[in-house]
């Protein structure tokens, strides 16, 4: 078969070291003393704790429930006793923490019962859930949940494994694919009807000609028809949007997923817990380790996760000028802050470093824009640019310039002739971009519920407002009605021409006027006959005395406004 | 605390500069053999005046004086100065020059990385307004002894019309406009060589050795030298086939004046060119035209400075205009 492959811009050719640890076959690590395992195993996904401290589990026994859409189950690691429940430092640059159930082994490495899963019989949407119950995540370092990237089951048509692994010294895949080539096929078969797929490509650097050979050898054992294809060894090509463009030429931009272009890329070590959580019903407890770097014993080890790495590090034997230990890749990878930490199941190697191997940067230069970076970026990004507007804060422009395209792979830094630590510029740029997004986000937040609740105050006066002139209109039309024309015309008339406030106190005077009529005539209402006969005749006595003068119709109430009392309060005979 | 990438390419800013001069020795020898000795004094001078003044420089504005000096940069400046100046410039004037370069065109700007303008460029532009008649004297290849030459640069009285000469290319536009005939007459003159200036003709093979040792190591792209050469000789072919008696041939403009130590030298100073593919083809293709331009209409003898300094102002606007495309946005109209 002719096939095609195709070119991504830029790249490095970086020291592998790769022989150092590669010949060493993958050893399982002793016990540890006790396992920190994070309930925080996949991306932005917590599980929930089920098992309280002192109780017993035993080895893939579940101590975590997947939670939402990103979730996947955590399992005990190994037989044990459940001793903490807590937050724990992370294997982290930040040393950010965690919860984390603790447990400290009994030393029998019991398993639950566990039996193979039918993925035939129980069908697509059982067995994603499988996966996610056995807490599959992806092993290449990003530790994003299987069942998730496995998608709909359609439209998808090429299957990638990545088996590139380019950052320098890291051996755990190139192991992985020698040891255990068979369990990666059969992994991958499993992935590749899960995901619907037609074709199966298997990209390998081609510095790991051993693993190509163990892959090849065990196609052909399987009959499969799967491409086992070497790449030319490049850094980044083992970058998932680099190898899918190498592979297949698609090039799938920042923000973008594979499965949007028909390609889907899984790690050959997922593919692997894929096939053991498939074929053998076993949790995802363990992964492959690769211990390197300035030790006398480099090798690659099958690790539970959770344990700490302080007391993994003693079986490759550091060398006693070690000054720190990355975690990761000289490339990508992070300096472990503190070395209490658990192995995760993104954790693919630690490197132990000293000032010789791995030395410090000469002192940083002034950016001669020689754009040595830009010919090195594999994202094709003009790295001196974005330098340019971070260093200045020029973070409009820096998103201009595709600051979120950089996959900081760290290409510009390593050619940059003037020790420039791009990536560090780009990195706090993004930061700073996301705070601002976030603090923006926050401060829109609060401009809408503060202009809401504006709006609700000013609604709600309105609505008072409104209340009070439909009430005031229906008092004056009541008062108009039972008393006649005068009231209704002197209450009316300003209420129409005038504005609201006008009508409200002119209402609110009907109001006083309305309740003094109806107090004022109190002493005169409900009288008997009689008395009503004598007030009329002593009325009719005053007017004779005072001729037309009105007489007020109670001495103690004066009021302003006479005749409406008058008219109202006083019954004439 | 440091974050990755925890290794790096053995690369530098001094290895960069150290292999431009380095690159620049064919031509400097050849100069020396066919022109005079003279040259080598005025590269120490250059240098000496240069390394002092950036020390000096740098110490006033309170930067580390050491990593400054021995990144080389400074030295590649007065390299360039003195090697597009007159061999027999007096001292003085190549000292001025040299502080140019230096103080006002690189570190008034903000120092290494930070000047728009070509220090060399702006030197070379400020010296031939300021003593034109300095500036145009250039001995005749092999005329003048060491010793001459020495003493002219020390200060000697100057016999102007005995000892130096016209170079090639002014002795060709004074030649054209006394209208003593076409350029074919005009180059029967002492001056010329079987292409350009007589002599010359090494020295610019001499650049182009040094400018192919510079691309062999990368240090410098296709794109400048390319686009600099194919548009010198582009737009001087198309006159030349047009009117051959009015219009020197693009050889002829090729191997004279400064044009190959501009094509691999100045044209790609990395600092205060363009960066990008296509802006790099944009920025020599334009530096080309404007030198040209004046070698052929102009009152300057030669032109490449002045183009160099008018393209470096547009290289702002060259780099936002051309930046190159994304991966994963190819045909998306993301392409600027």
């Amino acid at each position: 078969m002719i096939t095609r492959l195709f070119k991504f811009h830029g790249g490095i050719k970086p020291d592998a070291h790769k022989h150092e640890s590669a010949g060493a076959p993958i050893q399982r690590a002793p016990l540890p003393s006790r396992l920190i395992v994070p309930l925080r195993q996949s991306t932005r996904a917590t599980a929930r704790r089920i098992v309280e401290v002192g109780q017993q589990v035993l080895k893939g026994q579940r101590i975590g429930e997947p939670e939402g859409f990103l979730g996947t189950a955590v399992h005990a690691p190994t037989s044990g006793t459940v001793i903490d429940f807590g937050r724990y430092t992370m294997a982290h640059a930040s040393g950010l923490e965690t919860r984390c159930v603790v447990i400290q082994p009994d030393g029998e490495d019991r398993w639950i019962e566990h039996a193979p899963f039918d993925a035939e019989a129980d069908g697509r949407e059982a067995t994603l859930a499988w996966l996610r119950d056995c807490g599959l995540v992806g092993l290449g370092g990003a530790t994003f949940p299987s069942h998730v990237k496995l998608g709909k089951g359609s439209g998808v048509d090429t299957l990638i494994l990545n088996g590139a692994e380019c950052e320098p010294w890291i051996t755990c895949d190139d192991r992985l694919m020698r040891e255990r080539a068979d369990d990666i096929l059969a992994g991958a078969r499993i992935l590749f009807r899960l995901i619907g797929a037609r074709e199966l490509v298997i990209g390998i650097e081609d510095n790991k000609p051993e693993a190509i050979e163990a892959m090849r050898a065990a196609a052909q054992r399987a009959g499969d028809a799967v491409r086992i294809q070497p790449v030319p060894a490049l850094y980044p090509a083992g970058g998932e949007k680099q190898l899918i463009r190498v592979l297949t030429g698609i090039e799938i931009p920042y923000g973008k997923l594979g499965a949007d272009y028909g390609v889907q890329c899984f790690n050959v070590g997922t593919a692997h817990a894929v096939y053991r959580a498939i074929a053998h019903g076993e949790p995802l407890v363990s992964r492959i380790v690769t211990l390197t770097g300035n030790v006398a014993r480099p090798g690659n080890w099958e690790v539970l996760i959770g344990t700490p790495i302080d007391e993994l590090l003693p079986l490759a034997e550091p060398r006693p000028d070690t000054n720190r230990y990355l975690m990761g890749g000289p490339m990508m990878g992070f300096a472990l802050p503190r070395l209490d930490v658990p192995v995760v199941k993104g954790s693919n190697c630690i490197i132990s470093a000293s000032p010789t191997l791995l030395p410090p940067p000469p002192p940083e230069q002034p950016c001669i824009r020689c754009t040595e970076c830009a010919k090195a970026c594999p994202a094709e990004l003009q790295p001196f640019e974005l330098y340019w507007f971070s260093r200045s804060k020029n973070f409009g422009k820096a998103q201009e310039y595709h600051l979120f395209d950089c996959i900081e792979c760290g290409c510009c830094a390593y050619v940059c002739p003037s020790h420039i630590p791009l990536v560090d510029y780009y990195r706090f740029a993004k930061s700073e971009i996301w705070a601002r997004e976030r603090d923006k986000a926050a401060a829109d937040q609060a401009r809408e519920r503060f202009e809401f609740r504006n709006y609700r105050q000013e609604r709600e006066k309105e609505e008072k407002a409104a209340k009070l002139a439909a009430k005031a209109a229906e008092t004056r039309a009541k008062l108009s009605s039972e008393a006649g024309e005068p009231a209704a015309g002197a209450a009316a008339a300003p209420a129409e021409t005038e504005d609201p406030k006008k009508a409200l106190i002119a209402a609110a005077l009907a109001r006083a006027q309305a309740q003094k009529a109806e107090s004022q005539p109190r002493n005169t209402d409900n009288l008997s006959p009689e008395t009503q006969a004598e007030i009329a005749q002593i009325e009719a006595r005053r007017k004779a005395q005072a001729g037309d003068t009105p007489p007020p119709a109670d001495g103690a109430v004066a009021t302003d406004t006479p005749a409406p009392a008058e008219t109202e309060g006083s019954p004439r005979p | 605390m440091i974050h990755s990438p925890y290794i790096r390419k053995p690369a530098s800013v001094q290895r960069v500069m150290g292999l431009v001069l380095l690159a620049l020795m064919p031509g400097v020898a050849a100069y020396a053999y066919k022109v005079g000795a003279g040259i080598l004094v005025n590269l120490a001078i250059a240098t000496l005046t240069a390394i002092a003044a950036e020390a000096l420089v740098m110490s006033l504005r309170k930067r580390p004086v050491a990593i400054a000096v021995t990144d080389l940069s400074a030295v590649v400046t007065a390299w360039l100065v003195a090697l597009c100046f007159p061999p027999i410039v007096p001292w003085w004037l190549l000292v001025t020059a040299v502080l140019v370069a230096i103080v006002v065109a690189k570190h008034l700007f903000g120092g290494l990385g930070q000047n728009p303008f070509n220090p060399a460029m702006v030197a070379y532009c400020s010296m031939i307004v300021a003593y034109p008649a300095l500036m145009s004297q250039w001995p005749p290849a092999g005329g003048l002894s060491f010793e001459t030459q020495f003493g002219l640069i020390l200060g000697g009285a100057r016999d102007v019309d005995g000892m130096t000469g016209a170079t090639a290319l002014d002795a060709l536009r004074t030649g054209l406009r006394s209208g003593t005939g076409g350029v074919d007459a005009v180059m029967q003159g002492s001056a010329f060589g079987f292409l350009g200036g007589r002599g010359w003709e090494w020295i610019s093979l001499g650049y182009i050795a040094g400018g192919a040792l510079l691309l062999l190591t990368r240090t410098i792209t296709w794109h400048m030298p390319a686009a600099f050469i194919g548009a010198l000789a582009l737009i001087s072919g198309l006159f030349w086939l047009v009117d051959p008696g009015r219009f020197a041939s693009p050889l002829f403009h090729l191997a004279s004046g400064g044009a190959m130590l501009a094509a691999f030298f100045i044209v790609t100073d990395p600092v205060s060119g363009a960066t990008t593919p296509r802006g790099k083809l944009i920025f020599a293709a334009g530096v080309a035209l404007i030198a040209w331009l004046i070698r052929t209409f102009g009152a300057y003898p030669e032109g490449i400075a002045f183009g160099v300094l008018l393209m470096n102002l547009c290289v702002p606007l060259i780099d936002m205009k051309t930046q190159p495309r994304v991966f994963g946005h190819r045909g998306q109209g993301n392409s600027r």
